[in-house]
Formats: structure tokens, C-alpha cells, sequence
């Protein structure tokens, strides 16, 4: 560490933060005991041990500073309660209602170390443990890392608590357990069912019907699966070209057949398919395939691309590894880290290969989207069970071309649309239950989020919702409370939803869903959710909009032929020769060709001026795609910029737009009582300027002294560059030095 | 067909038709080519709209005639090899007298200093409202800081520049130093560059000294008076009894300096004061960092590969390294409350980066338009950057070993700062890419030359127009509209990679795929046009109300005015 000379003066220590050693500890328990705090309890939430005289503390290099307090283990969170109480100032200025600063979800830990003799090592769940650690490294998902030692704590206290935590949080359990049933059995029903009227939550005919016409698709709604009669995979109802019929569907199962997601207004539309099972004749699959492809180009009208994912996008066990590796780039343990990590960065982060799969998604829905806009060719992705990266994908498409779910209740909507009902095994991915043997962890919702947020960032007025709001969303995934992202299909919720009720008479239970924000925050906090830089939909797009539709329309009463001249035959015959092909399973890696069309697309696209309710695609070189700062190093207190970062520009609007209002108040006042003149009193209706500067508005940001972040490593890593530094220093060569 | 555009003064020197720009991202398209004393422009019909490439020839590093395949008759091709990072080429027939010579025009006109012809500077004859020589006034600027002051006094020592030619006329001296001691510390600085004030806290009255190397050699010569210069400047600030020293190079070069006259300061022989190193490489490393740099980014960019291509030119490594050093600089100030002094060999390149940085940290009226265009007249103008030296005006040697890219260095530290706090700063982006356009354009004479005693020989003030006669002229174009007036907050940008950035919007600027941002600022800037409307009717309206209020009732008077809030909102 270098000398930083700030010995005196500047160094505004933090209230809550005392420096103790073990001697003073006897006063200290006695405070202690004096005033101990009582945990904050949800409904149905039960303590299931504590230990007192824990010491929370941060890594710092040579002083050990940190507070004391009770650690305890529930059957929600691992909690941290200090009797030294963050003062008012230094609090954060919002919070979640479930969740105080030092409270992380059991479904939220993410790895836990044990240090022992200054040996660091992972904690496996599992084994029996005689012996605990002195100190406990927990890291989360949401990338914080926390610090406790036992040390001071009663033995026997500090082995119950170490044991709870790893049985609570590191070993399978049953879904029964999962905290939202005990907290749905205790918690007044009403408050559980209230929803978000503007979120389509897809789970009635109506809510499909709606979206079939808000798109103009040219598709039926099925209810072939009403009470999940022909598949528990499979939503209850969905939407197929009119020629699918009910035995079609009952066939394979629902698998081979093209679902509907979203119609262009050229006519054609996104459709996702599931592929057969690979035993079946070839004779009867090869007509079946034919069968649906037709389906598919006589509702529509126009030719069908297939993309098959599994032969272009990464496989889901290579997506953890490369987060694995991407993620630990965040989980940093000390200052020295941060600088010694600090000089390898470019590397570690291409190493990770993270935005690498990023790039891939986004490049590979740009290529749909070209298809859809112009080629005006509809799209089949294909992927095998058409729940993981095809819930990605055609999510991104809609995205870039639809400015709807670019809004907040239209996002939403698109979640429930190809996640939720799309059936994507969130339990299994996210792997809650902690189950090994199941299938493969991965984090493809978070992918999905990642991808957004790319768009969000190159093209913040196009999208209602902020940053902070992806960030709040990837968060509440490792809540074990709301349906939405505990379980791997609607059947399997309504089934675990019904049975998990004790009484089976009585009605199911209602888990809440995510969309439910008042849950975990108050209307100050999810203002923070809406992007001021939001460029709204102009009045008169309306008409505009109607005119295009119109013309749509026109085009397709004119017969097939005509309107699609040459592309469709050879076109659509190539592909399904190539479907036949990877029916049959032998899968062409590369007859995909990534084409140069998409070049186009962009060339015509940037030609125009940029509208933010239209088409909208990511820049895809190199330095366009970036680190979610936001979310990875809202933690990491080396990385805080104080006093800036991009949450200073949201700032100014929030404040220019709070401005106008007090100035549209005042017109207003003194228009009506011209005689009057009362001096007016200045409201500013939102929370203190300064507590706003924080990049992440939910952490506090008392833990980081107001005092310049410096590299501890300035000579590593630039070693040798070249014989140039060697090289005569700047200017002495030619005259001789004066 | 019509003439390409032209400045007051500017004059053609040779058309060529049939012209084929050989463009790197959009394919070869043939046109007319013009080169004219101040820029070379391309304009092809055969797109719509009509494709133009517009270079000044100030811009240009070296031209290279190339073998040109796969062009059919256009055999014989030219490379500009640009100082901003591009290399537009050309393909044109064999044996056309026309050709042959726009391109001896080409390269007359684009090193003018090589062929006894006047920069283009000279030559410009636009005028503009506001006089941008005015900006930067000595005195007035001093006076700002509060000086001089008890301690220290505006000297007029070097007004004829005889005791230090690339100082400028108007030095901050300690005024206790007397004159034949002030010669002997002339002597034993390098190119007698004296410890000078840059800056001082308008507090704690700890300053900001810019000097060059002690020239104690290998036989670890001693100086008495510089020993006593030093502690003058630490007994100025009474705040603190040390005095710290920043050198800005390795410490292994600085000893190999020492090995032949150059050398630092001994902490034996310079009693409380402390001598730290910034390990900032030399001005040779970073040409080589941008020519890498360059190499990565044009014409094509390797997508798989750019983290790793860009780690490999440390570019911004060297840029972190910077802000590092100017944010300690910063930090010894504000809460060391400790004086500082910054050298490196000369004291006119590294040095001029690190104090400038640093008072842009700590001096909010730097942030402003004004106090920024200031900040680059008197760190790096005056007190001698040699500009033509490190650009390299005018001048053919493009293998000149002095040439240097640090002021790009600096701006692009600024741009960094400008990015982690994007309401600091009254500038925009287009004010630093502006600034750096006409760092290469000879267009203004702002950035020409190596010294203020040189300025004055050739009469620049006179001869030609100030950069800042422009930008001030319209100053909305470089206005950024989130800027909020951070008044005495001192702003410590995180000298992290994870925070750097590479500053596609500059770097990157001719690949269209990098296109630049659309204006975020749209929202925010019609949001400032209804509040200024909102702002207007409430005037209007406490003006009618108090008019009122007078002719009917003695009120009391109390101006609601108040209720308005402030244009800026202090943090």
C-alpha cells in the first residue's frame, strides 16, 4: 500500500464502524446485552439459530474493522443484526421491504468459504462438520461478499450457526421448503393477489387473444392443453397457425410444433418449435415436419427461415463455466486484490469469454430480425425442448422490433409471454433447490438481461425502464418468494401451489409474482425503475402506425405468387431440406451462413435518422459491447465514483423535470390569484441530492470514506514494454542538458 | 461541377477528376479531388447522398505512394497516413498530368514548414465576434487564485525570456527569493526551468510547482539556494511542515538521468521533503502506444479480440497511470494540505499533463469553458509544451523521435473524467474532439509553435485566429447540458481499468459502424427550453403581480423571486 498522507484531517470515519479488539470485548458485551435488536421477520418466517458476538468486517489489508452482532440463519435469509444501528445519514436512501442491508436470501448464497489457520477454503454442503471455521467468506449472486468471524462468538453458538448456514444454504432440499410456502401459508391472502393490471401475465385465452390482435397475427389461440392434458411442459394455452390441429399437437406432445410469438406488420411472424424426438421413423417425422412448415407459410403468407440454436449458440454448460469465470472478476476480497486484479483486467474479461456469448445472442437475433424486416421472411427458431436460449432470442427480437416491450408493462408482459409461460425451467437454472444431480445450472435469464441492458445502455431513450430496474430484477431471481422465478413450468406451479397447501379443500395458494413491486419497494423507490431519458411514443405515430397497417393488409390479399415472386420456392425447399436433415439428426454445423444481409440491415438502418419507437439494433464491434457496471461493481468500493457516474445524468433530468413541475405549480398559482402575494414555499418532492449519488441507489454509502481510490500496484504489470522506456528520457537527447 | 467549400482565404491549387477513394468500410467510389493550401476534398456523385471526404492537410503524417491491385486502370495509389487516426487511400491512372500534379500540390501544401510556405494560420481570414487571444490573461488568472499574496509575487524576471526561454514572460515566484540566488537555481535546473507556482488552495494556501529535473549529476552535486527555493515554498504553506515531490518518470530512468547531469532530489540534502516516483514512462513509449492503438482500431476492428488488442497497446494503462498520478497530486493537496512540487526531465510534457489534471480536480472554474481553455494557455501554452515539436506542424520528418502524442494523452484523461462524472463539466465531447482537430489543422493559432517568446517573434497574436475566437463564438454547440456546478467539490476519478475506457467516439470516430451516440441530450435539452419558458411566465407574472401590488396596497415587499430555483444546482 502506498502512503495516501491522509492521516488527519479528511478521514470521516464512518459512525457505525468501531475498531475493536478482543480486549475491549468485555465492555462490548455488556453494551451488548443491554440492547439486543430483534430481527425483522417476514410472515412465516422462523429464526432457526443465531449466534451473538459475530463480527461483520471488511477486508481491509492491515486494520480489522468491523462490527459486532448477531448472525442468524432463517428459513428465508442469512441475517446480520448489529446492535450499532446505522445512524439516519448513512443509511441508504431506499431499501427493499424484504430485505435490510445485511440480510441475504438462502437462495441468494452463492459460495461460502471457511478460513482456518489464514487458510481459505470452500465450503461443500453435505459433509458433517465438527469443527467451524473462524471466519466465514459468503458470497452471493448478487455479487456481494460478506465477511463474519466467529471467533468471539460462544462456541457452541458459532458451530450452530455455521452448521444452519451450510444446511440451509449449500445442501438439496425439497421445494416444500423454498420460503415463499411458508410465507403464502401466513401472509393475508389479499396481499398476495394483488397484480399488476398492466403485465399480460398469459395464462387465459383472453390475454392471448389480446396479444394475437395487438400484432395483427394471422394465428389461432389453442386450448388443446386445457388442464395440461397433452403436456405438463406446455402452458395451458398458446397460440398455432390455423392448420395445427389438436391431434397435431397431441402427436409428439407438443414437440415439432411451431408456437407462435409475435407477428411482423409485413405479415410474417416469429414462431419457436421444440424438435422431435429423434427416434421416431423418418417417413412419419419427415411428413409431419412438412405438415407444420406448411402450416406455418399458409397462415402467413410468406417463406419460413429455420434457425436451429444448438448449432450456433454456446451450450448451456459453457454458459456457467463463462459466467463462473466472468463473475469472479467482481468477488473481490481486499483492496490489494482489486489493484493487483485491476492490471489484468482486459484480459480476465475477454478470458470469461462473457460478453463474448453476449455479442453471439445479440448478433444472432439481429439476423431474425433481418429476416423478419427485409426479407419479410417468417422465422422458426428451433432449439430442443425451445426453452432456454430460444426464450433468449426470440425475447431480443421482439425487443429490437417492437417498441411495446420496450415499455415497462410491455417488458413484463414479454417475460410472462416467453419465459413464464414459455415454460424456461427457472427452478432448474437457477438451482434453487440446490439439487446436483439435476439438470445443468445456467444463467440464461440472466443472459437475456444482460442483453437488454446492452440495448439499454446504447440506446437509453428507447426504453421506459432503467438500469436500476434490470438490476432490481436480476436481484429479486434469487428471492425465494415469487412464482414467477421458482418454478420450471406453469403446471408445475399450479400443481406445487395446489399441493403445498395443507388443507387440499381450501383454495391454492397464491404465490406473488415479481411483477408485484410494491412487495419489495415503496413508490419512491420504484420511481427509480422509470428512465427520465425515456423518449415516449409521439401522439401522431398513432395514425401513422394505422396507415402502415393498412397497406399490410392490402399486400395480403394479393395471391401468394405476386407478392413474393422468385425467394419463396427455392427458399423455402432448401430449408426444409436442411430441417429434414437435422431431423434426421444429422446436424450440419455450419450450413447456417451468417450472412451479409444483416450488414445491410444496418447500413439502411443507420442511413435513417434514428427513431427510438422503431427498429432498434445494438452496435455489435468490439468496444460497443460493455460490463452492466451497475450491477457487477455496485459492491466493490474501490470502483465507486463519488460525487459521479451515470447516475448524475438521471439526476439532472429527475431535477430539471421535479424544476418544471414547481414552475408549472407556481404559473398556475399565480394565474388564479393574480392578487395575492403569499410568498411561495419551494417543494422538492424527491429524496436528498446527495443520498441520490450512488451508482446503485439501494446500497448505503457510509462504508466508503470520502478519500481518493489508489492503485497499490503502479510498477506491476508494466513491466517491459519495449526498449522505448529503456530509450533516452524525453527531451535531453541533441543539447546537452543546459 | 461546383467548387469545394473554401475559409476566407483558403485558395485552390489543383483539381483531378476521375479520382478513386478507395474507401475502407464502404467500398471504392471514383469523384473529383481538390487539394487546396489548407485541406485535400473529395466529392463523388456516384452515391446518394454524394460521398465527400474533407482532410485538412494539417492532419496528414506522411504520404506514400502504393502499388494498387484489383482497381483495373487505377494503378497507382497514395496513403495519407493521418496524426487522427485514419489513412484514407487513393487510386488514380498511371501517366496523367493532372494527377501527377495534385499530388505534388498534396505535398507542398501539406508541409509547409518543409517548403518555406506559411502555415495555413497565416493565411486565414475568417472573422469572429469574440477575440479568443483575450481568454487568457496572466494577471487576471493569478488574481483569481488569490495572488500574489504575502508569500509570493507575479515576477516580471523573465519578461525579455532571458532567464528561461520557454518559461513564459510572467512568472509566480516566492517573494522572499532573492535575485543572484534565483540565477543559481537557474543554473541548476534543467533548461532552466525553475520551481514555479501553477496553483494554490485557495484554503489551506498549499501550492501546485512545476519545474524540471535538479541537474545534480553522477557526482550528486548540491545546490544551496534550490535547497532553500524548496523550503521557501514549504514555509509558504504553513499548514504543513513537509513538501512533497513528484516525479513524474520511472525511478530507473530517472537514475540513468542522473548518470548524465540530470538527476532528482536527494531527501538528505532536501530536508522535509519526500520524493515520490509516478513511474510514468517516457514520450517515446506513448507514440508507440497510439501507433498500436491505431493499428487495432482502423480500418477494422477484431471483434473476438479487442480486449486483448487493446490491453496489448496499454494505452489506456499509461492513461490510468496519469489520473493515478494526478489524483495523489490532488489528494496531498486537499487532504494532505501539503505543497506540492512536479517534475519530470523538462518539466514541459509529463509535468504539464499532472498539473493540469490535477487542478482540473481540484479547481471547479476549469470545468467551465472558460476555465478549461484557460487551464490549456497556461499549463501547456505558456509554459511551453513544444507543440510544433510533438505535433510536428507543417513539417515532412514524420520519423522525428520528438514527436508525441501527449496532449492527446491529456485530453483523452479528461474525456475519462469528463465520462465518471458526466455533470462536472460545462464542455461537451465536441469541444475536446474540436480541440484535438485543431491541435493537427493549423487552422488556428492556438496550438503553434513551442513557446511564448516564439508566439511573440512571430506575431501571432496578430497573424492569426484563436481556436478560442471560434469555440466562444458558439459556445451552446459545446455546452454540456447536465452540467451542474460542483463549485468546491474536488473530483477524484477512479483510476481503475474497470472504469477506462477506450474513447471510441475519437479513436474510432471514421468507422461508421461507431457511429456516435445519438444525442442523449435531446430529452434534457427540451426539458431546459420548457423550463425556460416556465421560467419567463413566472417572471412575467411576479412582475404583473408586483406592479399590482404597488399601485393598490403598501405590501410588504417581499420578493417571492426567490421561489425560482437556480439555473445550477450546487451538489
Amino acid at each position: 500500500m502506498l502512503s495516501l498522507g491522509s492521516g488527519g484531517g479528511k478521514s470521516t470515519k464512518p459512525s457505525f464502524v468501531s475498531y475493536v479488539t478482543p480486549e475491549d470485548m468485555k465492555i462490548k458485551e455488556k453494551e451488548e446485552g443491554l440492547r439486543s435488536k430483534h430481527p425483522y421477520l417476514l410472515p412465516g418466517e422462523v429464526v432457526f439459530c443465531s449466534a451473538n458476538h459475530v463480527l461483520k468486517y471488511t477486508q481491509e489489508d492491515a486494520s480489522q474493522r468491523g462490527v459486532y452482532g448477531t448472525l442468524l440463519c432463517t428459513n428465508f435469509k442469512i441475517a446480520f443484526i448489529s446492535g450499532e444501528s446505522a445512524s439516519q445519514e448513512t443509511a441508504p436512501p431506499f431499501r427493499n421491504k424484504l430485505l435490510s442491508e445485511n440480510d441475504i436470501p438462502l437462495t441468494c448464497v452463492d459460495h461460502i468459504y471457511g478460513v482456518s489457520d489464514e487458510k481459505k477454503k470452500l465450503i461443500i454442503g453435505g459433509q458433517v462438520k465438527s469443527k467451524y471455521p473462524s471466519k466465514l467468506i459468503i458470497q452471493c449472486k448478487d455479487l456481494r461478499v460478506f465477511h463474519f468471524s466467529l471467533t468471539y462468538a460462544k462456541e457452541e453458538e458459532a458451530k450452530k450457526i455455521f452448521q444452519g448456514i451450510v444446511h440451509h444454504s449449500l445442501e438439496p432440499k425439497s421445494l416444500k421448503c423454498v420460503f415463499a410456502f411458508s410465507y403464502c401459508e401466513t401472509a393475508s391472502t389479499s396481499q398476495a393477489s394483488r397484480k399488476s393490471s398492466l403485465t399480460l401475465m398469459f395464462e387465459t385465452k383472453e390475454d392471448w387473444s389480446m396479444e394475437l390482435g395487438r400484432t395483427k397475427g394471422n394465428c389461432k389461440v389453442s386450448s388443446a392443453n386445457e388442464d395440461y392434458a397433452i403436456s405438463e411442459k406446455l402452458p395451458q394455452f398458446f397460440v398455432v397457425p390455423f392448420a395445427v390441429s389438436d391431434d397435431d399437437i397431441l402427436r409428439f406432445l407438443g414437440k415439432g410444433i411451431p408456437f407462435w410469438c409475435w407477428s411482423h406488420h409485413s405479415g410474417c411472424a416469429l414462431f419457436k418449435m421444440a424438435c422431435l424426438p429423434t427416434i421416431q421413423e423418418d417417413g412419419i417425422s419427415q411428413k409431419y415436419m412438412h405438415r407444420m412448415l406448411d402450416a406455418v407459410t399458409q397462415d402467413q403468407l410468406c417463406p419460413v427461415k429455420i434457425e436451429d440454436l444448438s448449432s450456433c449458440l454456446p451450450a448451456l454448460q459453457d454458459l456457467q463455466l463463462s459466467y463462473n469465470k466472468f463473475k469472479q472478476l467482481f468477488l473481490i476480497d481486499s483492496t490489494t486484490e482489486f489493484w493487483v486484479s485491476d492490471m489484468k483486467w482486459f484480459s480476465s474479461l475477454e478470458n470469461s469469454g462473457w460478453l463474448e456469448i453476449i455479442r453471439q445472442c445479440l448478433m444472432k437475433a439481429v439476423e431474425i430480425v433481418d429476416y423478419l424486416e427485409s426479407a419479410h421472411t417468417s422465422v422458426l427458431i428451433v432449439e430442443e425442448h425451445c426453452s432456454d436460449l430460444c426464450c433468449v432470442l426470440s425475447s431480443l427480437v421482439q425487443i429490437m422490433l417492437d417498441p411495446y416491450y420496450r415499455t415497462r408493462s410491455g417488458f413484463q408482459s414479454l417475460i410472462q409471454k416467453e419465459w413464464v409461460a414459455g415454460g424456461h425451467s427457472f427452478l432448474d437454472r437457477c438451482n434453487h433447490l440446490y439439487q446436483k444431480e439435476k439438470e445443468a445450472p445456467a444463467p440464461v435469464f440472466l443472459l437475456f438481461l444482460e442483453c437488454v441492458w446492452q440495448l439499454l445502455q446504447q440506446h437509453a431513450p428507447a426504453f421506459q425502464f432503467s438500469e436500476t430496474y434490470l438490476t432490481v430484477l436480476s436481484d429479486s431471481i434469487n428471492i425465494p418468494l415469487f412464482s414467477t422465478f421458482l418454478f420450471n413450468s406453469q403446471h408445475h406451479r399450479d400443481t406445487a401451489m395446489k399441493s403445498g397447501h395443507p388443507e387440499a379443500q381450501r383454495s391454492p395458494l397464491n404465490f406473488p409474482s415479481v411483477w408485484d413491486w410494491s412487495l419489495q419497494f415503496d413508490c419512491k423507490a420504484q420511481s427509480l425503475f422509470t428512465n427520465p431519458l425515456y423518449v415516449e411514443k409521439p401522439i401522431q405515430d398513432k395514425a401513422l402506425r394505422k396507415t402502415s397497417h393498412q397497406k399490410h393488409q392490402r399486400q395480403l390479399s394479393l395471391p401468394n405468387t405476386l407478392s413474393k415472386p422468385s425467394p419463396r420456392k427455392g427458399f423455402f425447399k432448401e430449408e426444409t431440406d436442411n430441417l429434414k436433415k437435422i431431423f434426421l439428426g444429422k446436424r450440419i454445423s455450419k450450413w447456417l451462413n451468417p450472412t451479409e444481409s444483416s450488414k445491410e440491415l444496418y447500413e439502411s438502418w443507420q442511413r435513417k435518422p434514428l427513431d427510438y419507437q422503431g427498429l432498434l439494433l445494438p452496435y455489435l464491434d468490439g468496444p460497443a459491447v460493455q460490463v452492466w457496471m451497475q450491477r457487477y461493481l455496485r459492491w466493490v468500493p474501490e470502483a465507486q465514483i463519488f460525487g459521479g457516474g451515470s447516475i448524475t445524468t438521471v439526476n439532472r433530468v429527475l431535477e430539471l423535470a421535479s424544476e418544471i413541475q414547481d414552475l408549472q405549480k407556481e404559473v398556475e398559482r399565480r394565474s388564479c390569484r393574480m392578487n395575492s402575494s403569499i410568498a411561495w414555499k419551494q417543494v422538492y418532492s424527491g429524496p436528498p441530492l446527495s443520498a441520490r449519488l450512488s451508482s446503485f441507489p439501494f446500497t448505503a454509502t457510509h462504508a466508503w470514506s470520502f478519500k481518493p481510490a489508489i492503485p497499490s500496484s503502479i510498477r506491476q504489470g508494466l513491466g517491459s514494454v519495449s526498449s522505448l522506456a529503456d530509450k533516452e528520457d524525453d527531451d535531453s537527447q541533441g543539447s546537452g542538458v543546459l | 461541377m461546383e467548387e469545394a467549400p473554401r475559409f476566407p482565404g483558403e485558395s485552390i491549387k489543383a483539381i483531378a477528376k476521375d479520382v478513386m477513394y478507395i474507401c475502407p468500410f464502404t467500398g471504392a467510389v471514383s469523384g473529383t479531388l481538390t487539394v487546396t493550401d489548407y485541406k485535400l476534398y473529395f466529392k463523388s456523385l456516384e452515391r446518394e447522398p454524394p460521398f465527400i471526404l474533407d482532410v485538412n492537410l494539417g492532419v496528414i503524417s506522411r504520404l506514400e505512394t502504393i502499388g494498387v491491385q484489383s482497381h483495373g486502370e487505377n494503378s497507382c495509389g497514395m496513403e495519407i497516413v493521418c496524426k487522427d487516426m485514419r489513412n484514407p487511400r487513393f487510386a488514380y491512372k498511371q501517366e496523367e498530368q493532372s494527377k501527377l500534379e495534385i499530388f505534388e500540390n498534396l505535398t507542398k501544401h501539406a508541409f509547409p514548414v518543409s517548403n518555406n510556405l506559411p502555415l495555413f494560420a497565416f493565411l486565414y481570414k475568417e472573422k469572429f465576434p469574440v477575440d479568443g487571444w483575450k481568454v487568457y490573461d496572466p494577471v487576471a488568472e493569478y488574481k483569481r487564485q488569490g495572488l500574489p499574496n504575502e508569500s509570493w509575487t507575479i515576477s516580471k524576471v523573465n519578461s525579455n525570456y532571458e532567464l528561461c526561454d520557454s518559461y513564459p514572460a510572467l512568472l509566480v515566484i516566492p517573494t522572499s527569493i532573492k535575485d543572484e540566488d534565483l540565477r543559481r537555481v537557474v543554473a541548476f535546473r534543467a533548461k532552466h526551468r525553475i520551481p514555479v507556482l501553477s496553483w494554490i488552495h485557495p484554503e489551506s494556501q498549499a501550492t501546485i510547482t512545476r519545474c524540471s529535473q535538479p541537474l545534480v549529476g553522477p557526482s550528486d552535486k548540491r545546490c544551496k539556494e534550490d535547497e532553500k527555493y524548496l523550503q521557501t515554498i514549504m514555509d509558504a504553506n504553513a499548514q504543513s511542515h513537509k513538501l512533497t515531490i513528484f516525479d513524474a518518470r520511472q525511478n530507473s530512468v530517472a537514475d540513468t538521468n542522473k548518470a548524465k547531469e540530470g538527476g532528482y532530489e536527494s531527501e538528505s540534502f532536501y530536508t522535509n521533503a519526500e520524493l515520490t516516483f509516478l513511474e510514468i514512462p517516457n514520450i517515446h513509449v506513448m507514440r508507440e502506444s497510439l501507433r498500436k492503438l491505431k493499428e487495432i482500431t482502423y480500418p477494422v476492428i477484431d471483434e473476438a479480440k479487442w480486449l486483448s488488442n487493446v490491453d496489448s497497446t496499454h494505452w489506456l494503462e499509461y492513461i490510468r497511470l496519469l489520473l493515478t498520478g494526478a489524483v495523489r497530486i490532488a489528494d496531498k493537496l486537499e487532504s494532505g494540505k501539503t505543497s506540492v512540487v512536479v517534475h519530470c526531465s523538462d518539466g514541459w510534457d509529463r509535468t504539464a499533463q499532472l498539473t493540469s489534471l490535477a487542478m482540473l480536480m481540484l479547481d471547479s472554474y476549469y470545468r467551465t469553458i472558460k476555465g478549461f481553455e484557460v487551464l490549456i494557455e497556461k499549463e501547456w501554452i505558456s509554459f511551453g509544451h513544444r507543440f510544433a515539436v510533438r505535433v510536428g506542424h507543417g513539417d515532412v520528418n514524420h520519423t522525428n523521435s520528438e514527436r508525441s502524442p501527449l496532449f492527446v494523452q491529456f485530453i483523452d484523461c479528461v474525456w475519462q473524467m469528463m465520462r465518471q462524472f458526466p455533470a462536472a463539466f460545462e464542455f461537451n465531447e465536441l469541444f475536446l474532439i474540436t480541440i484535438l482537430d485543431h491541435l493537427y489543422s493549423c487552422l488556428f493559432g492556438t496550438f503553434l509553435y513551442n513557446s511564448e517568446q516564439e508566439r511573440v517573434k512571430a506575431e501571432l497574436h496578430t497573424k492569426t485566429v484563436s481556436l478560442w475566437s471560434y469555440i466562444n463564438s458558439q459556445p451552446e454547440e459545446f455546452t454540456n447540458p447536465f452540467y451542474v456546478n460542483y463549485e468546491n467539490h474536488v473530483l477524484y476519478p477512479v483510476a481503475s481499468l474497470r472504469h477506462l475506457e477506450l474513447w471510441v467516439d475519437y479513436y474510432v470516430r471514421w468507422n461508421p459502424r461507431m457511429r456516435p451516440q445519438m444525442p442523449v441530450h435531446q430529452n434534457l435539452k427540451e426539458l431546459l427550453v420548457i423550463r425556460s419558458e416556465l421560467q419567463k411566465k413566472v417572471d412575467e407574472l411576479h412582475r404583473e403581480a408586483s406592479t399590482r401590488s404597488l399601485s393598490s396596497s403598501s405590501d410588504r415587499g417581499s420578493s417571492p423571486s426567490h421561489s425560482a430555483t437556480p439555473v445550477h444546482t450546487t451538489v
